[in-house]
């Protein structure tokens, strides 16, 4: 990380700019800065659009059926990201990872080389990200992305399962007293960050309830919070689990701010992967399913050893590869499952720690629950 | 002058021996290695992009785009195909580096002139300008101004008004517009006429003084032709009178015409870096004039104010045209930055568009191409300029 914006930042915090409300504003221009390493913001996003293009142009032509044997020669699983979305991956002062999308590529690494710290993170944009995918340079996007058909049957990557269900919704200063999506008044402002489906999303519920919304397209999803916090914009608008996010982590104040009721969008987000690869493929869709499906049959970070040694339940001795060797058809070690879920915690737990009722964002199970409980994370079994 | 000795057609000697012969096949050579190159790369792009599944080629520019655009000089509606949301923001992008390149022009210049003023208080003000305005990188102040606009204004639904005519806020700047009739087109009509009329007058006055030395009205009388042509077609339209007033409200102010923080941002941004370069290509050009000039002109009786326009500037330009060119080609390409506080340019276009449909060689693409042809134009218009005002050997 460069030193200059952290030393400016921290002097500006002192006097003169918190009195001229500079503090948010220089922030997010700087943390612009901070993440592309660069000054020049556009540019390096064009920079590196092109730098993909000529991995695109370079590359030989892409071979099937590599991935897991260039990721164990390596010894490292390169795993896409959020640059910083709170609850779903974010780093800390140290450099540590923490999140939902992060502990799932944790998992991943530890069912495929036994340990769950052998991960490189590459944090994306949300418009770098699929570019990043097809290029190779990731073996795996797990960055908060909705699972669509144009993603899914144009840009060459093949998504591998659920994660999160989410939906759309807006965030709105409390005393505009309002609490339904629909009683946004016409022509309002909204922020929105460009790359992913929530321009598509808002300009159909403007267009649908004919309110005239006027999007204001920021690249940077910093750059667009930093606007709706200024006052620039009436609304904030992004996936309801991005808004508690925002909320918990950049609001001055949380209270100020409402999310709406309403939601107008289905987004599933979940890992996908490139595509021309069906080994690699089924490894990391089986690892979230196992994930799933441990939870279900109560296999906890704590008790997993216990319960490989001690239980009778088919069931949990094929997950734990004591009876069958499911890890061989995946061409994995026996005990894959066993690994994965001493690094992570089952689904349920991953979720509660990251943003469930264990982190600031407290975010209700809702439609995440296990389908026997009230929602519908389904995993199809591991037999 | 007598005609030049005519020479013997030269005869082509095709043999290594001869350096002509050399050097074309030198060239061919290099042209052979840069086309197979040209050719390897797209090609096997274009391999790659199959054997990945990626989709290609330009046939998305149809499909209806589907999202909305908060600013546009033209009709744009979300179920318009992806091209016409290109020309937005093409058009975006040439609104803010057509009035940022006149702005610049005007503060560089005076700026620039500024550093010779004999009074030390206007001269120390532009150095310090000029060294301030052009060694912060201009993404920091394009983000500064920005900033200030939307934290320092008052919110959208309590805006700072003059007269119930004018508003400020964050939501930007709202004033009253004509609201557009038969009226206006006339008087649009009647102004363009007026300007030809105008400049008619001017260049026969011009004429007369030439053949005569009988001084005329060069800016008063054209001046009154174009308001005269106005007003005819105004008053030939019926007349109107209705304006369009904006109204705050609590998410909007309705009604009038707005300029949005983005736009402003991006506008100030640029106008400040950029004329601080301009200021120095103007203060070289002044420099380059030899100092008898000055003197010359100042033993004829002329003021400073009119050695400066008649004599020192005139010979300046041919010395400040084509660093000036370079100039105005940075701040167009700079205006991609607008990217960073949401101002709809081309490159937000392109951005939206690239991750809705994923093609990405192809909206590069047309980023590129968009720059090169604005560039490629600026620069043609500019060297024309320049053999214009060249000066001309005799």
């Amino acid at each position: 990380m460069p030193l200059a914006p952290k030393l400016l930042k921290v002097r500006v915090q002192g006097g003169y700019g918190r009195r001229f409300g500079l503090r948010p504003a220089l922030e997010y221009g700087l943390s612009s800065i901070k993440f592309g390493g660069n000054p020049m913001n556009a540019k390096s996003i064009l920079s590196f659009v092109a730098a993909a293009c000529v991995l695109l142009l370079l590359a030989p032509a892409a071979q099937a059926g590599k991935t897991l044997d260039t990721i164990k020669q390596r010894g490292q699983l390169v795993c896409g990201t959020n640059t910083g979305l709170a609850g779903f991956a974010q780093a800390d002062a140290q450099g540590n990872w923490t999140g939902l999308d992060v502990d799932i590529c944790r998992a991943i690494a530890a069912a495929v080389l036994g340990d769950p710290s052998k991960v490189k993170w590459v944090p994306l944009t949300a418009q770098q990200r699929f570019t990043a995918l097809q290029s190779g340079e990731i073996d795996i996007l797990s960055r908060n992305t909705t699972w669509t058909l144009s993603r899914d049957a144009s840009l060459g990557l093949t998504f591998t399962g659920v994660t999160y269900y989410d939906g759309q919704g807006f965030m709105v200063p409390t005393k505009m007293k309002i609490k339904d999506s629909k009683q946004l008044k016409k022509g309002t402002t909204v922020c929105v960050q460009t790359g992913t489906t929530t321009e598509k999303n808002l300009t159909d519920f403007s267009r649908a309830n004919k309110l005239d919304l006027k999007p204001i397209v920021f690249e940077k999803q910093e750059a667009a919070t930093g606007a709706y916090f200024s006052g620039r914009c009436a609304a904030f608008t992004t996936d309801a689990s991005g808004l508690a996010s925002i909320r918990s982590k950049d609001a001055k104040n949380p209270a100020d701010h409402v999310i709406m009721l309403g939601l107008i969008s289905k987004e599933p987000l979940g890992p996908s992967v490139r595509r021309g690869d069906d080994e690699w493929t089924a490894i990391v869709k089986w690892v979230v399913f196992g994930l799933i499906e441990a939870e279900e049959y109560g296999i906890t970070q704590a008790n997993v050893d216990k319960l490989m040694n001690e239980s009778q339940d088919p069931v949990i001795l094929r997950i734990t590869g004591k009876s069958e060797d499911t890890g061989k058809l995946l061409g994995l070690d026996r005990d894959w499952m066993v690994k994965a879920i001493k690094a992570t915690g089952n689904y349920g737990e991953i979720f509660d720690r990251n943003v469930g009722s264990q982190s600031p964002l407290n975010l209700p199970r809702g439609l995440n629950s296990l389908w026997n409980k009230g929602g519908i994370m389904y995993a199809p079994p591991i037999r | 002058m007598s005609a030049p000795p005519r020479l013997p057609p030269k005869k082509r000697d095709w043999s290594w021996r001869s350096q002509a012969f050399r050097a074309l096949i030198y060239q061919i050579v290099a042209v052979a290695v840069i086309g197979f190159a040209v050719w390897y790369l797209a090609h096997n792009t274009l391999l790659n992009m199959a054997a990945r599944g990626i989709q290609s080629g330009f046939d998305f520019l149809k499909e209806p785009a589907g999202f909305d655009i908060s600013e546009s000089l033209i009709p744009y509606d979300a179920l318009d195909p992806f091209w016409k949301a290109f020309l937005v923001g093409i058009l975006n992008t040439l609104r803010v580096a057509i009035v940022g390149i006149v702005l610049a022009t005007i503060l560089g210049s005076l700026l620039g002139v500024g550093r010779f003023s004999r009074n030390a208080i206007v001269r120390g003000l532009c150095y310090t300008y000029v060294e301030l305005f052009r060694n912060v990188p201009v993404l920091l102040q394009l983000l500064v101004w920005y900033l200030l606009f939307t934290d320092i204004l008052p919110p959208i639904s309590d805006p700072l008004s003059v007269g119930s005519l004018f508003f400020l806020s964050k939501g930007g700047f709202s004033f009253p517009v004509p609201v557009w009739t038969m009226g206006q087109t006339l008087a649009t009509l009647g102004a363009i006429a007026g300007l030809v009329i105008a400049l008619i007058y001017r260049y026969v006055t011009m004429r007369r003084f030439e053949l005569t030395g009988r001084p005329g009205s060069l800016y008063l009388v054209p001046g009154l032709i174009i308001l005269g042509g106005i007003l005819v077609g105004w008053i030939a339209g019926g007349a109107p009178t209705e304006w369009s007033v904006p109204k705050p409200g609590d998410f909007q102010t309705e009604g009038g015409a707005s300029i949005t923080p983005e736009f402003s941002g991006v506008l100030l941004g640029l106008v400040l870096y950029t004329s601080a370069f301009i200021a120095e290509v103007v203060r070289a050009g002044i420099s380059s004039v030899a100092r008898g000039q000055s003197e010359a002109a100042g033993s004829l009786g002329l003021s400073r104010g009119l050695t400066m326009r008649m004599v020192i500037l005139p010979q300046a330009l041919r010395v400040i045209i084509p660093p000036l060119t370079s100039q105005y080609l940075n701040l167009t390409k700079n205006s991609s930055l607008a990217v960073a506080i949401g101002f709809p340019d081309v490159v937000s276009i392109a951005n939206t568009s690239l991750s809705q449909t994923g093609r990405a060689v192809e909206c590069i693409a047309i980023i590129m191409l968009v720059y090169l042809t604005t560039s490629l134009s600026t620069a043609a218009f500019m060297n024309w300029y320049n053999r214009r005002s060249a000066l001309k050997e005799r």
